[in-house]
């Protein structure tokens, strides 16, 4: 199948970047990034530069292929991250549209590549659970409830890539910290420290300069995790309480 | 000179307690960008229940009673104490809500400076994205209603009816509103005024509560219904009357 790709180039953060427009001949079998692979091939054949863009597992769990894609980060599947798109839900002779996440907060390193640290940075904000060390300890000694593990579960899937940044038109991170927050808090491990961290993250999310919440739910509908913003009000209620019935400042 | 040092060390304890207690949880609280929503979704809350009590008062407006019952209510809302002081709250939620959403939609932009090239805007609605254009139209709207119609009845000379209650009667709203609304222009911004307002609605009403962590999977679904409900029922209540008045009048 013959591809039209328009894809962002930007040299640094300092460059303005513009778009570049490339043929790519494609199979249905490929996988998205093959099909970018294909075309870097084909720039280093001629001596170009190739399109710089992230990529680690390719098997949907790493979270690093990021893209918008004619306007969608992470491409037009539900729940799907790029790594995992194939190149039959396309056309011959179709045009795509190649983004890099924008976000103030995540500038571009080159291309397609951005300065995701942001993230790492609110993470480390959490700091620690309390566990005893020593021994493992045995898998049920505490019991917790089948549904509680399963929603706490549903919040630790997700792969910190950042999509929900991408697509909140106010660049919030807003999904990924309350799916960091809420997949401790509903572990009674980290509700610990709960108070503490759900403070000590919103503070280091609001330092990042990522925008607030407006409720616009684009970050659930193109989380390939399929993450929920239930878990987004679960921290707003959990950061008010602590907020205002902590002892100490965070 | 002994004193006013007391004074002045009295005073100087006093702020810096004061700045203390704000500065350190209460103020960082406030301006954190979930303090900042809960601002935006407590007044926002405030400002429906408003809406409510003032659609209840309008409405009289379509009593066929020449307008008795309306300027009746119109002065007992400029005259009663407790009135007042819910007005003058709603006065400073109005302003307090307003700056305080411009302010978050100017820093929200900053956040996304450079746009996308495709921009889909599938997973989201309208009226989530457009919170900002929707609630200045609304103060503008808001600003002109004030100025035609509360500013006349607190500080313009409007003729007097004496419907016997009050010794020198009560000024008579009920005839400049009547004349307004057999304006084609005043009824075309006042209907256009009420959809956006029911836009602004239509995703505020959900996302005040989403914003306050009331997020529950037995209650939510209701929630929303009652939002969509509220948002097309109480706009469309107020649109009611400058088009009856217009055609009806
Ligand atoms: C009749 C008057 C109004 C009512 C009843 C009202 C109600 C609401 C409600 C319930 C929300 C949702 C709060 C939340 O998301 O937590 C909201 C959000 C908002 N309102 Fe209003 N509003 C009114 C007027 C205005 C005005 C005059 C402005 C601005 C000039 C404004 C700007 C905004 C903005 C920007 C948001 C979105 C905040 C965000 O989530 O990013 N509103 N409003
Ligand atoms: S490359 Fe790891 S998730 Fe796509």
């Amino acid at each position: 199948m013959k591809l039209t790709l328009k894809v962002w180039r930007q040299k640094n953060a300092q460059d303005k970047g513009h778009f570049d427009t490339f043929k790519v001949e494609a199979h249905e079998h490929m996988s998205f990034l093959e099909m970018m692979d294909v075309l870097n091939e084909s720039l280093i054949a001629e001596g170009k530069e190739p399109v710089a863009f992230e990529h680690d597992c390719r098997e949907g769990i790493c979270g690093t292929c990021n893209m918008v894609i004619n306007g969608r980060p992470h491409g037009p599947m539900q729940g799907t991250t790029t790594c995992q798109i194939h190149m039959r839900h396309y056309n011959d002779g179709d045009t795509i549209v190649i983004e890099p996440w924008r976000a103030k907060a995540f500038p571009v390193i080159k291309d397609l590549v951005v300065d995701r640290t942001a993230f790492d940075r609110i993470i480390q904000s959490g700091g620690y659970i309390s566990i005893n060390t020593g021994q493992a300890q045995d898998a049920n000694a505490i019991p917790i409830e089948k549904d509680t593990a399963a929603r706490a579960m549903d919040a630790a899937e997700c792969i910190g890539c950042g999509a929900c940044v991408a697509a909140c038109p106010n660049a919030s991170a807003m999904l990924f910290t309350s799916a960091k927050v809420s997949h401790l808090a509903l572990m009674p491990q980290g509700r610990v420290e709960h108070s503490r961290r759900v403070q000590a993250m919103i503070k280091q999310m609001d330092e990042e300069g990522f925008g607030m919440c407006s409720n616009v739910g684009a970050c659930e509908a193109e989380c390939p995790k399929e993450i929920s913003i239930d878990n987004i009000a679960r921290m707003n209620r959990s950061y008010v309480a602590s907020v205002l019935a902590s002892e100490k400042a965070v | 000179m002994g004193i006013s040092i007391i004074i002045n060390s009295f005073v100087q304890l006093q702020t810096n307690d004061l700045i203390t207690v704000f500065m350190n949880w209460f103020f960082n609280f406030l301006t954190s960008s979930i303090g900042r929503k809960v601002i935006m979704s407590l007044t926002g809350i405030f400002l429906m229940l408003f809406l409510i009590v003032h659609l209840a008062g309008n409405l009289q407006l379509l009593i066929p009673d020449e307008g008795e019952k309306f300027n009746l209510y119109a002065k007992m809302m400029t005259t009663n104490p407790i009135i007042k002081v819910i007005a003058y709250g709603n006065y400073f939620f109005i302003l307090l809500h307003a700056v305080q959403g411009i302010l978050l939609w100017s820093k929200n932009r900053s956040a996304r400076r450079t746009r996308y090239a495709v921009a889909t805007g599938a997973s989201s609605s309208f009226a989530s994205r457009n919170m900002g254009w929707l609630g200045v139209v609304i103060f503008v709207f808001i600003l002109v209603h004030m100025g035609q119609f509360w500013f006349k009845m607190k500080f313009g000379d409007l003729p007097s009816v004496n419907y016997g209650q009050y010794a020198d009667g009560v000024k008579d709203l009920y005839t400049p509103v009547a004349y307004a609304f057999k304006q084609w222009y005043f009824v075309t911004f006042y209907v256009i005024s009420m959809v956006v307002i029911a836009f602004h609605l239509n995703h505020g009403f959900q996302s005040a509560f989403q914003t306050l962590g009331l997020n529950h999977r037995k209650y939510t679904p209701t929630i929303k219904v009652v939002g969509s409900i509220y948002s097309i029922l109480v706009p469309l209540g107020f649109a009611i009357i400058p088009i009856f008045f217009f055609f009806f009048r």
